[in-house]
């Protein structure tokens, strides 16, 4: 069998340029496959990481997609407003730990305004827990602070110190600024690959002075209160958005739930996150289905073209092959010496393939969240992505094989008196 | 005199063929026999060969090498006896480009225990490719040297040592010379004949070429022995 190996060895030597197509051709197919893949679960995880840690969101009575949607996601707005004593009596619940208020509807260039508590920046988990970290200065502590996201600092290219205004409503386009009340960056967040990398924080104050002089969404005529005296109004704002809840003991959730949707002073709802978010994902899945469908097709094209390259490599080998069964090859050794080849070049292959692919995970993560806000991370593969490496490992071996049972049968009478 | 090779009532016709190419009644080939086999194009030589080696199975008739019947083995075990008893000289002499001179000569050695064995009875089989090398009149000096680098010549000797090595009971060789000029073809006849007198190995020798057959003992003209000669392709 030595001797068989060193034959194999010097005939894959002999068509080393060959080969290492061969092989670059599965690495790359290997590559894609585990590229596409990992967007896709990645996808999900990054979508389902939005929040976590809070163990129910409350807001005006609504749609559970909906409440979802504008205090998670920043999109669409709340056709209701809980007013501030029902945020107080929450907050004095017994089985409530903490609650962060939400306020919304304001922007600032086209990035969202949310007001909050400074609690916001320590209650507030996304991914795996994971608390928001400053990347530059602090939280907000003087009433005209703010905070941005990650993405609101590079695409605007703020830094701490940067003077911002804030516009009523939301969009690109505002007529009507918040211009007499400039507001200071003091604090900008790391990314999370969440929607809070696109929003500028402020005090739940600061919300309510800007909009002092304001009344049924429009400013008073005649009436300017400027900045320097904002703080001698009441800044208690009369009512938030929505409002993030932690509880003391988890297993108290449904019974927190319930008594906001009987809360007798004003119509209530209470969601959990995860399952909204699953409905949420149910909804919007078919995103999800239209990659698996792309991933699919990946793997059949990638696989397809692996068979075909290592059949064609193997087309050039069929007067060696003859060659070799002439001298007195048996079919056995044929097979060992196909087999053998095609399970290294398959082997090497795929091993280059996922090096390709760690490496371009490592090295496009920062410009894949920087330009479409997609966290790729690198973990131990998945279930799938073993599966795909497996059918791989298995596609190209059997493919290296297929044609020498073929070579067998042409191959005796050919190399004895071979037809050229 | 023992037989080496032994065919009768041998018939063979091509699939899809009405008529057979071959029909012989009696072929034999004793040990140490150098034999030549000529007739014109067509008349069923390389198809004879193809059944002698045991690479064709006959439609009827049997040959038997050493006494079995190649008929009566699988595919898988006629392949381990024509390794193990035939030495076979190829017309496009098959050698593999990547080996060395001396690889391809062992190449034999590699696929047969039989053959390694019979090879290694006096030294080494390395020793004996050296040894039918050096009688082929190759230097020592292109023995590494890889066989797409040999020329014409030096590969047709190199695919007899080849068919040599191991001492193989019958030696075949499918027009070897048609490549080779006059003065080679001369020189390449010597050493085959001696080789194979020296190591007790008969021979069948395949041509068309009627210059050379005054150099064997045995001639078989194929278009008197096969009744079937006709225009079948070769």
């Amino acid at each position: 069998m030595i001797a068989l190996f060193a034959i194999a060895w010097r005939s894959a030597w002999n068509r080393r340029f060959t080969l290492a197509l061969t092989v670059l051709s599965i690495a790359l197919s290997t590559f894609l496959l585990l590229g596409v893949e990992r967007i896709r679960t990645e996808l999900r995880e990054n979508f389902s990481s939005s929040v976590s840690g809070t163990d129910l969101i409350v807001g005006a009575r609504t749609g559970s997609t909906q409440l979802l949607l504008y205090s998670v996601f920043r999109i669409g707005a709340a056709t209701n407003n809980v007013q501030w004593k029902s945020v107080q009596a929450l907050s004095a619940h017994p089985g409530v730990d903490w609650v962060v208020p939400l306020s919304l509807g304001d922007s600032h260039r086209g990035f969202s305004v949310l007001a909050t508590t400074p609690a916001y920046f320590e209650h507030f988990h996304y991914g795996n827990r994971q608390a928001l970290r400053m990347r530059e200065g602090k939280p907000f502590g003087e009433l005209l602070d703010a905070v941005v996201g990650a993405e609101v600092a590079d695409k605007l290219g703020y830094h701490v110190g940067q003077k911002i205004t804030l516009a009523h409503g939301s969009g690109e386009l505002n007529v009507s600024e918040h211009a007499d009340k400039p507001f200071t960056v003091v604090g900008v967040l790391a990314r999370t690959g969440t929607p809070v990398d696109r929003t500028v924080h402020i005090g739940l104050s600061a919300m309510e002075a800007i909009h002092l002089e304001w009344m049924g969404g429009a400013p008073m005529p005649g009436v300017k209160i400027p900045a320097e005296q904002v703080r001698k109004f009441d800044l208690t704002p009369k009512n938030v958005t929505a409002a993030l809840v932690g509880l003391k003991n988890r297993a108290a959730v449904f019974a927190v739930q319930r008594w906001v949707s009987t809360y007798a002073d004003e119509p209530l709802m209470a969601i959990l996150p995860g399952v909204a978010l699953d409905e949420l994902w149910g909804v919007i899945g078919i995103g999800e289905n239209a990659l698996l469908l792309m991933s699919a097709l990946v793997a059949l094209v990638s696989l397809a073209g692996l068979v075909s390259v290592v059949m064609a490599s193997l087309n050039e080998r069929r007067r060696e092959l003859a060659v070799l069964r002439a001298v007195g090859a048996s079919l056995r050794h044929v097979l060992a010496l196909l087999a053998l080849e095609g399970a290294l070049v398959t082997l090497l292959g795929v091993t280059i393939g996922i090096v390709f692919a760690v490496l371009g995970i490592a090295l496009l993560s920062p410009w894949l969240q920087s330009q479409f806000g997609l966290a790729l991370h690198l973990s131990e593969p998945t279930l799938n992505e073993w599966t795909l490496l497996a059918s791989l490992v298995v596609a190209g071996w059997v493919a290296s094989l297929l044609p020498g049972i073929r070579a067998y049968r042409l191959s005796l009478a050919d190399g004895l008196s071979p037809r050229i | 005199m023992t037989l080496v090779l032994s065919a009768e009532s041998l018939r063979f016709a091509w699939p899809g063929a009405r008529t057979p190419c071959i029909d012989i009644e009696r072929l034999d080939i004793s040990a140490g026999e150098a034999v030549f086999l000529h007739g014109p194009s067509g008349c069923g030589k390389s198809t004879l060969l193809s059944l002698l080696a045991g690479v064709l199975v006959a439609d009827a008739g049997r040959i038997t090498l050493l006494g079995h019947d190649w008929a009566a083995l699988s595919g898988a075990a006629r392949d381990r006896s024509r390794v193990a008893h035939v030495g076979y000289i190829f017309q496009q002499f098959n050698l593999l480009p990547y080996l060395s001179m001396l690889d391809n000569v062992l190449l034999p050695c590699r696929f047969s225990a039989r053959r390694m064995e019979r090879a290694s009875r006096d030294g080494t089989a390395r020793a004996q490719a050296e040894e039918l090398l050096a009688q082929m009149g190759l230097d020592a000096s292109l023995w590494q040297r890889q066989a797409m680098q040999l020329s014409v010549g030096q590969q047709q000797r190199v695919a007899a040592a080849r068919a040599l090595v191991g001492h193989p009971e019958i030696v075949i060789a499918d027009e070897p010379t048609s490549a080779l000029d006059e003065d080679r073809r001369e020189a390449f006849l010597d050493v085959l004949l001696s080789a194979c007198r020296t190591n007790h190995s008969a021979l069948v020798f395949v041509s068309h070429d009627q210059r050379i057959a005054e150099r064997f003992s045995r001639h078989v003209l194929l278009p008197e022995i096969n009744r079937a000669a006709s225009g079948e392709p070769a």
